[in-house]
């Protein structure tokens, strides 16, 4: 964030208009317009205001165990036989995932704008439950939107949220995802508007969210880098996280962006193939389209009606992506490549077994593309992965797909 | 076509009174049905018709149109089948503005300009597009107005004195205030409060002002047009359709004239505004 950028940076995006190229912008109704502004002017002073910043490193220090260790995987190294595989341990984060990072962040903005109650849409629970969290913590009352489909899928994610005080409000309008849970928030926000502050958990909507949130993330890719430099004195060969709206890869990958000699990939959930309709590979297999406020990548018909997408991970399953990606796609930045619901599956057996970490179904996708690469590449290259989340809550559809009564 | 739209609302004023203006959903439940909907409302007494484009993700809807987009999709409705529906109502009406209502998606997905002609040629007069504020016009906005397309916009509550000017800049047609802040399909607030809001809104802009959310009856018409220019009415007409739909959401031999029993008692609601505000 503190960085400078160079001449030719790909970090300078977006623009006033909260554009990346032709994606992101502003696409929502005008009741939340004056919303949206008043939340970036208030962004642009936390910015820059020592204080937030302060309370900012302080919570992520002593409330979320900040900084998350970068932890070599010897036995999956070995295992691979070629790259040397980098973890950066985001599931160790309170509360089990990246996603209290950019919670903290939002909160201390709603508390600066004096709003007083919490809204949040959530596709695995891992932003839900973040979101309850901080809600909790700052004493503010917090309902989460959840599609019904996830609500049965992620059922101790759901049982955390209570616990945690918060309403969690089971979508049923379309498949019941992600993307339902997403418009019933901002259904929520439109008529709320005085006391609400939706708290968005990806790196996608209207702006400023997308370029908030990514900031928020960013804390990732810059620790990982200085301990990469600590650790091996240089920087990786290859970056991987999964992309779903793609919060933890803009994490990971935006302090990476202008090192030439990094290659980035994000990895897409693949569904169960890419000839069909069940996947959510919006970049590998979508077009640009407009929807939930910004301009990006998304699964839709040749009318424009927007496809429902399946993964195995709930957190993936999610039929656009966040403008920025779509950006970095198009400007051949980052590659963009699918994974599998099966490859994800044998993935997050084979890092259970050989680190003893049970990894989420979400980031079991970015090891699976580690596995695929890192054979192929000389035993004096890098990798490094975002462990964006581990996997207890995916406990249950992991046994049931494995044939494993619980 | 911004012409039919300034004429319309200018016999209104001559003749004293708000216009209806009416929303129903392209498609509801099917293409036929919502055609014949469309053709009856001009003699029901509606005066502007909004034709509703079904969008898969309506998020600034409530579940009433959400739902009737869903029927709509499932029938099979497309944008180019919703501008055939237009279409084939101009060849039998020639002064009924016809104004689309919808999302961005399937117009940019159709391509802007291809969109405007096909527009222009199904005789359309103005172009709702919910989630497309002032800060996106050069996405829409502008194309239409070069080609002599209305783009009409919302104002809502949080629409403040500040931004009022930036909404009004570029929006033509009439000015749709939404009167409350939330989704279609809400309860009514309080005509005083709207007529306010109307008056705020008047004294930023010589264009026609219309009020929509929450209108479900004829006395709530009556009360919104004594301070209006015009009252729309979107989510009881929806609400009927759906209620003389079969279980599997066919329609019926009740759906057109239920429609229009609707209609016409709205109509009574503002043609009996005109006598209040002229008390």
């Amino acid at each position: 964030m503190n960085e400078t950028p160079h001449l030719n940076s790909f970090k300078t995006g977006p623009d006033e208009d909260g554009r990346f190229g032709i994606f992101g912008g502003r696409f929502v109704a005008e009741t939340l317009m004056p919303l949206i502004l008043d939340l970036q002017a208030e962004w642009d002073k936390a910015k820059t205001d020592p204080e937030f910043q302060a309370e900012l490193k302080h919570l992520g220090a002593h409330y979320i165990g900040r900084p998350s260790p970068l932890y070599f995987a010897e036995r999956l190294t070995e295992h691979l036989g070629g790259a040397k595989i980098y973890f950066k341990r985001e599931e160790l984060n309170h509360t089990g995932s990246h996603k209290i990072n950019n919670c903290i962040g939002q909160i201390l903005l709603a508390k600066r704008m004096g709003k007083t109650r919490i809204i949040a849409e959530t596709g695995a629970g891992q932003h839900g439950v973040a979101s309850a969290t901080v809600a909790a913590r700052f004493g503010l009352p917090c309902v989460v939107y959840m599609g019904a489909t996830d609500v049965e899928r992620q059922a101790p994610n759901v049982f955390r949220m209570k616990l945690l005080g918060a309403e969690v409000k089971p979508v049923t309008a379309g498949s019941g995802t992600l993307k339902d849970a997403m418009n019933e928030a901002l259904r929520d926000w439109v008529t709320n508007v005085d006391d609400t502050y939706y708290l968005i958990g990806t790196a996608a909507g209207p702006h400023p969210y997308p370029e908030m949130v990514r900031d928020f993330q960013s804390v990732i890719g810059i620790e990982a880098k200085q301990q990469m430099l600590e650790a091996e004195g240089r920087l990786p060969d290859l970056v991987i996280a999964a992309v779903g709206g793609g919060s933890n890869a803009i994490g990971i990958f935006h302090p990476f962006l202008d090192d030439e000699s990094v290659k980035i990939v994000g990895v897409e959930a693949g569904g169960k193939g890419l000839e069909g309709d069940e996947h959510c590979a919006s970049i590998t297999a979508g077009s640009p389209g407009v929807l939930h406020g910004n301009r990006t990548y998304l699964l839709q018909d040749g009318d424009g009606q927007i496809k429902e997408g399946h993964s195995i991970s709930a957190g993936l399953d999610y039929p656009g992506i966040g403008p920025e990606h779509s950006w970095l796609a198009d400007i051949g930045r980052v590659e963009y490549v699918p994974i599998m619901d099966h490859e994800a599956l044998e993935a997050f057996q084979v890092l259970t077994r050989l680190e003893g970490i049970i990894p989420a179904l979400e980031p079991s996708h970015a090891i699976a593309e580690v596995i695929k690469r890192a054979p192929k590449m000389g035993k004096d290259e890098i990798i490094l992965m975002n462990l964006s989340g581990r996997g207890d809550k995916d406990i249950f559809t992991v046994g049931k797909l494995l044939g494993m009564g619980l | 076509m911004t012409a039919r739209m300034d004429k319309r609302f200018a016999d209104l004023a001559a003749e004293g009174r708000p216009a209806l203006v009416t929303y129903f959903m392209a498609g509801d439940p099917d293409f036929d049905t919502s055609l014949a909907i469309m053709k009856a409302l001009p003699s029901a007494g509606s005066d502007i018709i909004e034709l509703g484009m079904p969008f898969s993700d309506p998020m600034a809807d409530g579940p009433a149109i959400q739902l009737a987009g869903q029927r709509a999709l499932k029938g099979g409705q497309t944008l180019v089948k919703t501008l055939e529906i237009a279409r084939l109502f101009r060849q039998g009406d020639q002064n009924t503005p016809i104004v689309l209502m919808g999302y961005y998606n399937p117009i940019y997905i159709h391509g802007v300009e291809r969109f405007l002609d096909d527009a222009l040629a199904a005789g359309i007069d103005g172009l709702i597009v919910v989630d497309l504020p002032p800060e996106m016009d050069d996405e829409l906005c502008i194309p239409a107005l070069k080609k002599d397309i209305n783009f009409i916009r919302l104002a809502t509550p949080t629409t403040d004195d500040k931004r009022l000017p930036k909404v009004l800049e570029n929006t033509s047609g009439f000015v749709y205030y939404v009167s409350m802040n939330g989704i279609t399909g809400s309860a009514l607030p309080d005509p005083t409060v709207i007529g306010g809001a109307v008056q705020r809104i008047k004294g930023h802009t010589k264009l026609p002002v219309c009020v929509g959310f929450g209108v479900k009856t004829a006395e709530h018409a009556r009360a919104i047009g004594a301070s209006a220019d015009g009252v729309v009415v979107g989510t009881a007409i929806i609400n009927q359709v759906a209620s003389s739909l079969t279980e599997d959401g066919k329609s019926t031999g009740a759906t057109v004239p239920g429609v229009e029993t609707l209609v016409r008692g709205l109509a009574a609601g503002v043609r009996s505004a005109k006598l209040v505000a002229a008390e």
